[in-house]
């Protein structure tokens, strides 16, 4: 199992090698002069040579990006040029937005998908599994943002329960998750949609299965069979999708936290671009990245304890 | 001959309905959507403007029949990427099972997907700009993983095949077998993970032109007709709520039209049948 | 105490049993032997009541006077491994991968209540050990187990509560000849010791010939023959019955006309495979085929047995030229073949697998799939549509066959178009890779005949590999024995099957069960 492990670490530690390469490759080496990128077509050649040194730009290529892997390692993530703060501030206050909407989202999408697939396949052929099916469908042709844009219009223009948008920070934790429920609903609905699917479809599949069978030979009821036997094993397919939701909801977050105008990593990102601070979008990117890869990481653990057939590998 | 299933019917007449005015956008539009007209601005639907007038005046109508090339044209073309070279990555890596290029196939496609789609859209527009080519780009590159994995688990199971065996007694090499014996046999897969990948392509365009990193002004898109719509969504809504019900109708229609092509096309399900 | 009386089915309107009737005493074994789809599995899911849905029974299956048909879902869960157990073909997917074997044998005490946690996991650990498994611990997964072993958990768990009924569905049909012998000496020893009811599916009318008391015959959903085994065996009194028993044993007319010019021939090959990956470094490598020789001779059918895993299809993908060998030489009508050799020696060795299903590309047509060998000659010759047709009569099907599908035949159909395409080129060598193993009885006689006159009229040697004792005894000149990667014993197949040389070709001849009553 150690050995499996391992092997998975070994090559997902390539993957950030490669990753961090691609990045710094697309971020500092493609445009040429970063700095002349930076600073637009009016720029003068002495505040070009002045933000160069500032961002230690003389450098070779090869000693630029090992200090820059080397500052992401000791969490010294550079300086952003518009707001002029380490980038490692900036990140961890937004942080604080991001994170929590994301497990938001993700936690309403599981506790919804769950009940929802396991009804549908259990109940095969019944009206319960034809309206949680087009259920399913509907959400997902919704696209979040138009989601989130409708949830504004009634709870906020036509009922006005909540504001519109915001976020007054975490020094009144009531007030922090009612300003993230309307983004987390709009994030959760088309993934809810998604597990709920792949849900039904893998427990059909291990329901077909012959150890059922068996099972079901030694006199346990269908009930009994789904809850003891079918559900632990369809819960290994959906293991990956909710790694794969995981990356979804971080990249969904980019656009949603634009609908409601929440400062989180996403909306970060989003005005490094317009405002072309290169530093921001390099060192924002390669951390989303490192987090898709540690989440991936984690599923793996987890298929790992959910199959005893990989463990001796 | 066999019955349809429903799914597909009405996924091909909802679909088909974007597809026709998207078609037709081409040739004519009840408006031009490049003018301005201030004094129409704002104006609810009528004969003269079916859908109403949005902040300039435009037709949203003709706005929408626009939008839907738009979308059509940047998911197309991202699916054509992504087949294109993912479907003989994956051949390729089914083939050479467990050999280094197979290892390569799957390395490769484990860093593609530890980049979020919108990352890499982001990318690319922060250092080429924003436009609807890079969203072609950026939605080509995440569907290459997808259609090489794809195709790999599908060929794999064909390769254990005694027809497989048969053929390569019958002296024919590993592309001529992938040609003649595997693609064939996991077309079916290929079109429905293809009308999956389309749908997608459609909600990512209209998100990416709504935060501004796909198509640009002039070109109308839903994405960005939400954008516009979002600063006026108190005084209105009407315009918010046209390009959203377009992108679910389309989607939907996509889906259904998918879930319709796998019954028709799986052969598990058609021996049942038969 | 068992009786089941008229039982009629039907699915969704199709008529699958017809009023089938039999009784099973106490300690007694009954052998339920047909051809597939002949209606033996359903009739044991309806006595499980775990019939596919759309399934209507009528009748009655009698449980010591309650009827198992009219039972609710209920009552029928509190009856299913209590008073009736049951095990199925498959010992590899039979039982849930990510649990462990203790815990799937105590779950029958669990789920009727029968113990307490750490009772039930007591009587699992005694049940496991009556079973042959006292070696084995009670926290291993099936996936650690060889196919044996896995029978014997789901046996286990089936028997844990003593039922008064066993139905054992074609149980040793996926197990190799020493495995099937060890466990229906087992289920032998289980019905004498708790004086359970067992109800024997099999379509091998030699296990029911070593293990029934009495026997049913069953063709298209009825029961055509059951009586005492010895007597109905002995003297069949339905055609369908002597027709099986026939088939069971065929023995093909074959012309003598061995040379002893070598065809085909193999020294010392050796064919090794990397380890498996181990993180950065790779396992020991695994000597799959360790200093095999071998001769076949124009003219000659030459056997080789051996149970799963011994070698035999990677000795055959060498001496198809498919892969590489890593020592020894295999030489063809005197040239050396290998992944690289020339099309036109290629063409003198083709091969017929066992997989009816899985042998032809399911969206291609006859002609095409016939004619697909002739790559080897470039193109196709002027006259291949020809040349076809020609090969689909010799081997007993039609020209109009030509533009149908694979879908469209039978699986004994099939073997017969797998022939066809491996003759196109006119081989002198032809492998036939388990190729009977997959068919029916009476199937499997036709296409015995069927290779016995082709072999005559083709001047073909056969290289006829399987793991059924029987049919090689009666097909083949000479036989080779394989176990582990070697030829452990070789020699005139008559030698080899009466006075066997090598310990293991004694314990296979031993192990195979026999339909000794023709003889006797």
């Amino acid at each position: 199992m150690l050995r499996y492990l391992l092997g998975r670490f070994t090559s997902l530690g390539l993957s950030l090698l490669v990753a961090s390469l691609v990045i710094f490759a697309v971020i500092e080496v493609i445009p040429g002069d970063p700095a002349a990128f930076m600073l637009g077509l009016n720029a003068t050649d002495e505040t070009v040579a002045n933000l160069r040194a500032e961002l230690g730009l003389d450098g070779s290529v090869v000693s630029r990006y090992f200090d820059w892997i080397g500052g992401m390692l000791t969490g010294d993530f550079g300086t952003s040029y518009t707001y002029r703060v380490p980038v490692a501030e900036l990140v961890v206050d937004r942080m604080w937005v991001s994170l929590p909407l994301a497990l938001y989202a993700l936690i309403l999408s599981t506790v919804v998908a769950f009940p929802l697939g396991v009804i549908a396949a259990s109940m095969r052929g019944t009206a319960a599994e034809v309206g949680i099916m087009g259920l399913t469908q509907l959400g997902l042709a919704v696209p979040n943002f138009w989601f989130g844009m409708l949830l504004v219009l009634v709870f906020a223009v036509s009922l006005q329960w909540v504001s519109a948008g915001g976020f007054a920070g975490w020094d009144d934790p009531w007030a922090a998750i009612v300003s993230l429920t309307l983004p987390a609903i709009s994030l959760a609905v088309p993934q809810a949609a998604i597990l709920a699917r792949v849900m039904r479809s893998a427990l059909v599949e291990t329901l077909g299965q012959d150890y059922i069978r068996t099972a079901r030979a030694k006199g346990l009821t269908r009930r009994q069979a789904v809850l003891r036997h079918a559900l632990r094993n369809a819960l290994i397919p959906v293991l990956t999708i909710l790694a794969l939701q995981f990356s979804f909801l971080l990249a969904g977050s980019i656009v949603i936290e634009n609908v409601f105008f929440l400062p989180g990593i996403g909306r970060l990102l989003f005005q490094g671009i317009t405002q072309r601070d290169l530093i921001v979008v390099e060192s924002v990117t390669m951390l989303l990245v490192v987090a898709v890869i540690a989440i991936t990481f984690l599923a793996d653990i987890a298929y790992v304890i959910a199959d005893p057939r990989l463990r001796r590998r | 001959m066999r019955r349809l299933p429903l799914s597909l019917i009405v996924g091909a007449v909802l679909s088909s309905i974007f597809l026709i005015a998207a078609g037709l956008s081409l040739l004519w539009t009840p408006h031009d959507v490049t003018a301005l007209d201030i004094s129409a601005r704002f104006q609810p639907p009528s004969p003269e403007y079916l859908l109403g007038t949005d902040q300039f005046g435009r037709d949203i109508l003709s706005m929408l029949m626009v939008g839907a090339r738009t979308s059509i044209a940047v998911a197309l073309v991202a699916v054509a990427i992504g087949m294109a070279l993912g479907v003989p990555l994956g051949l390729a890596a089914a083939a050479r099972r467990g050999q280094l290029l197979d290892e390569i196939v799957g390395r490769g496609n484990d860093i593609v997907f530890a980049f979020p789609f919108l990352v890499t859209a982001i990318l690319i527009s922060a250092v080429f700009g924003p436009s609807a080519t890079n969203a072609i780009i950026a939605f080509g590159i995440f569907n290459v993983p997808v259609f090489a994995r794809v195709t790999r688990s599908a060929a794999l199971p064909i390769w254990t095949l005694d027809y497989i065996l048969a053929a390569r007694t019958a002296g024919k090499g590993q592309v001529r077998i992938s040609l003649e014996h595997i693609l064939p046999n996991i077309l079916n897969v290929l079109i429905v993970q293809a009308s999956i990948q389309f749908s997608l392509g459609i909600p990512v365009e209209a998100a990416l032109s709504f935060v501004g990193l796909g198509a640009q002004p002039p070109l109308p898109s839903w994405g960005r007709m939400l954008a516009d719509a979002q600063t006026m969504i108190y005084t209105n809504p009407r315009l918010a709520l046209l390009p959203g019900l377009a992108i679910v109708t389309m989607v939907l229609g996509l889906n259904l039209m998918g879930d319709g092509l796998r019954d028709v096309l799986d052969p598990r399900l058609r021996r049942l049948r038969a | 105490m068992i009786g089941v009386e008229g039982l009629s089915l039907a699915i969704h309107g199709t008529p699958i049993l017809r009023k089938v009737s039999f009784g099973i005493a106490p300690g007694e074994i009954l052998g339920l032997v047909g051809e597939s789809g002949s209606g033996k599995s359903m009739t044991a899911l309806a006595l499980m009541g775990l019939l596919p849905p759309g399934a209507v029974p009528e009748g009655v299956a009698a449980l010591d006077g309650e009827n198992l048909l009219a039972a609710t879902e209920a009552r029928l869960c509190a009856l299913r491994g209590n008073e009736i157990g049951m095990i199925f073909q498959e010992p590899m997917t039979a039982l849930n991968p990510v649990r462990t074997i203790g815990d799937q044998v105590a779950e029958t005490l669990r789920v009727h209540g029968a113990a307490g946690k750490a009772e039930a996991r007591r009587i699992a650990r005694e049940t496991l050990d009556r079973v042959g498994l006292s070696k084995i611990g009670m926290d291993r997964y099936p996936h650690e187990l060889s196919g044996g072993q896995r029978q014997r958990v789901c046996i286990a768990a089936a028997v844990a509560l003593h039922p008064r009924l066993l139905i054992a569905d074609e149980p040793t049909t996926a197990l190799d000849v020493t495995t099937q012998a060890q466990i229906l000496d087992l289920l032998k020893g289980l019905v004498a010791e708790q004086g359970m009811a067992l109800m024997l599916i099999t379509h091998d009318l030699a296990v029911v010939s070593g293990m029934a008391d009495r026997v049913a015959v069953m063709r298209a959903g009825e029961v055509v023959e059951r009586g005492e085994t010895n007597a109905v065996l002995r003297r069949p009194s339905h055609a369908y019955t002597a027709k099986l028993i026939e088939a069971s044993g065929h023995q093909p007319d074959r012309d003598a006309l061995a040379e002893r010019a070598a065809v085909l021939s193999a020294e010392a090959v050796v064919r090794t495979y990397p380890g498996a990956r181990q993180g950065l470094t790779r396992g020991p490598e695994v000597r799959a085929v360790d200093g095999v020789s071998l001769t076949l001779h124009r003219g000659e059918s030459l056997g080789l047995v051996g149970e799963s895993g011994c070698g035999k299809s990677t000795l055959t993908r060498a001496l198809l030229g498919l892969e590489p060998v890593q020592a020894g030489r295999i030489t063809l009508n005197g040239g050396p073949v290998g992944p690289d050799m020339p099309t036109d020696r290629r063409a003198a060795i083709q091969v017929v697998f066992q997989d009816p299903f899985g042998s032809f590309n399911p969206r291609w047509r006859v002609a095409r799939l016939v004619a697909e060998p002739f790559h080897l000659f470039g193109a196709r010759p002027a006259d291949w549509r020809e040349q076809v047709a020609g090969m689909l009569e010799a081997v007993g099907l039609s020209r109009s066959d030509m533009e149908k599908f694979p879908h469209e035949f039978s699986g004994g159909q099939r073997q017969r178009i797998a022939i066809a395409r491996a003759l196109i080129t006119r081989p002198d060598v032809l492998v036939l890779d388990e190729a009977v193993s997959a068919l029916d009885v009476s199937i499997r006689a036709q296409i015995l005949d069927l290779l016995a006159d082709l072999q005559g009229r083709f001047g073909l040697s056969y290289l006829f590999i399987s793991h059924d004792l029987s049919v090689v005894r009666s097909v083949t000149d000479r036989v080779m024995v394989m176990q582990a990667g070697k030829i452990v014993e070789e020699g005139e197949t008559e030698r080899v099957f009466t006075a066997p040389a090598h310990a293991y070709t004694r314990s296979l001849i031993a192990a195979a069960p026999r339909l000794e009553l023709i003889s006797a």
